[in-house]
């Protein structure tokens, strides 16, 4: 019927280091990475030494040479690096990889990426100021850039909470909406032992109180700091049907800017978009599914807002309806029309720039997650919004069409 | 406190290491709000470019703007990840577009009361703010609400 190369590749084996609160690893960045490969090949079933290929994304990347070399690897065939954008690169790094194994250049790659946090590279605090007798300056239109720094927009949350708030004010989004998310995440992060939240369960009053950020984002609409990294292998499926898990393929995957997305000073056209609109149908067409038939998502959240707009680019809402449909109760497994985030997320697991999320999706599709939802068979991941250019993939069991 | 919006902290803008945006840098200091438009199709360009992305025209000009919007997102900052700008907390920031300029945008702080309700599509006038840190001199484009 269809011809998805897709299926030549399996998502065979999934680990991660542990995560830390931030500051806390007793490991450097390189060993937190080689825990999660091995923990990787561990649970497909394979050596670390049958690998050659690797995958990231965001510099600055662990060093692909370095690992290699590290742990013996006899050939590494392929190094593939997207360029860019955070947790937006997520989704790039495995159609990379999956497009090196279908080309013939590779037969196993795992995907791997890290976060560890010093002050000096915190997400949410800006390191400079005066000091001595020279003074700090700024210059161009990125991140912390002269239209920006200098009028006191210094972080993430300082950065998006402009777009958070025209979804309240332009698409009547109830911030109801972003306690819902949060505190969902917050839910399943509870049977995650893993998970950095666990044991520390938020409530509809706690989120409220919380402290301001940046209006409107309170404290629990912020992603977690913290130390950790996630290793994905990916194999031919030929090699995968006689390893340790059940296959989880990706029925598509793909990444995405849209028009003039990056333009600087906060002027790409379209301000409120997640960046989907155009992948969304692609991704669908070329998987052979709806937004109907996805039983449960994974979506990225540097910050809460970005669910929102996700949900309905995806078509899993409309704008419309959306007050009505994200609550609580439909966000949380097993029980909700839509469970988000199962494994807690980046609010309440840990923030690996997305690589987290992958990780329960297969999860969720081999039926062991710690949240399951019974009889999933398609996991929409996303890897971003909220970064110039963005990707998903859709995860599905059995057979790839 | 200062007679700035916001403490004289935080870091000094300084044009690209070409000079590439010099005119924007240079007008805010002396009090002029100077952006790019494409010469050849007449698209207002913002932040610079090296060419028109409509037409691809090369260089656009550089063109000084009356500096009124309205407020097109907006938000009040109680947390800046900085520990120097904790005492001027909260602070308002403006994304301001400009009809005159093709709707092109741009940040500044919202002068006035620091609680004052702020909503989309408030009309705003641009207010320029001198600075100077160590003899560097340079210049803030800030915004009040004119309704
Ligand atoms: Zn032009």
């Amino acid at each position: 019927m269809r011809n998805n190369r897709l299926a030549e590749v399996t998502l065979a084996g999934i680990g991660h280091s542990g995560y830390f609160p931030r500051g806390k690893s007793p490991d450097p960045d390189f060993r937190l990475i080689l825990k999660a490969l091995f923990a990787a090949c561990e649970d497909a079933g394979i050596s670390p030494k049958q690998l050659d290929g690797l995958s990231s994304y965001c510099g600055p990347p662990t060093d692909p040479r370095r690992v290699a070399a590290a742990i013996g690897m006899k050939e590494l065939k392929f190094a593939g690096l997207q360029w860019a954008s955070g947790g937006g690169g997520t989704s790039a790094a495995f159609a990379n990889a999956a497009a090196a194994i279908i080309a013939g250049y590779c037969d196993c790659v795992a995907v791997i990426r890290s976060v560890k946090m010093d002050e000096g590279t915190r997400y949410g605090q800006f390191g400079g100021g005066y000091g001595g007798g020279g003074v700090e300056t700024v210059s161009g239109y990125g991140f912390r850039g002269v239209d920006k720094a200098p009028y006191g927009v210094l972080s993430s949350a300082s950065t998006l909470a402009f777009q958070a708030q025209m979804l309240v004010e332009n698409k009547g989004i109830d911030p109801a909406v972003f306690s819902a998310v949060s505190r969902a995440s917050y839910y399943h992060a509870q049977n995650n032992p893993d998970a950095l939240m666990y044991g520390r369960p938020l409530d509809a009053a706690t989120y409220d109180d919380a402290r301001k950020i940046a209006e409107p984002y309170r404290l629990y609409d912020c992603c977690l700091e913290n130390d950790g990294a996630c290793a994905v292998i990916l194999t031919r499926s030929d090699i995968a049907k006689d390893l340790k898990q059940k296959p989880v393929h990706m029925l598509s995957v793909g990444e995405t800017m849209e028009f003039r997305a990056d333009a600087g000073a906060f002027n790409w056209p379209d301000f409120c978009s997640a960046g989907f609109r155009a992948l969304a149908p692609r991704l669908y067409e070329q998987a052979g599914v709806g937004p109907q038939d996805v039983d449960v998502v994974q979506i990225y959240e540097n910050f809460i807002h970005g669910v929102a707009m996700t949900f309905a680019e995806f078509g899993l809402c409309t704008y419309e309806d959306m007050n009505e449909v994200l609550t609580f109760e439909n966000l949380i497994a097993p029980s909700g029309k839509l469970p988000l985030n199962t494994s807690g997320g980046n609010l309440a697991e840990a923030y690996v720039l997305g690589m987290g999320h992958v990780l329960e999706g297969v999860r969720q599709l081999r039926g062991t997650s710690k949240n399951q939802v019974l009889g999933a068979e398609v996991c929409l991941v996303t890897a971003g919004p909220l970064t110039p250019m963005t990707g998903a993939m859709i995860l599905g069991t059995g057979d790839v069409r | 406190m200062s007679d700035t919006y916001l403490p004289q902290v935080l870091p000094v803008p300084v044009p690209m290491d070409d000079g590439f945006d010099k005119p924007y840098l240079d007008g805010l200091t002396e009090g002029r709000l100077v952006i790019q438009r494409c010469a050849s199709c007449g698209t207002w360009i913002w932040g610079p470019e090296h060419v028109c992305y409509h037409c691809l025209a090369w260089d656009p000009e550089w063109l000084e703007v009356e500096p009124r919007g309205r407020i097109y997102a907006w938000t009040r900052i109680h947390s800046p990840g900085f520990v120097a700008l904790r005492p001027a907390t909260p602070f308002i920031c403006a994304l301001v577009e400009l009809p005159q300029a093709g709707g092109v945008r741009m940040i500044g702080n919202l002068l006035g009361d620091r609680s004052q309700k702020v909503t989309i599509g408030d009309e705003v006038v641009g207010e320029f703010e001198r600075h100077e840190i160590k003899g560097h001199l340079y210049g803030l484009m800030h915004w009040r609400r004119t309704g």
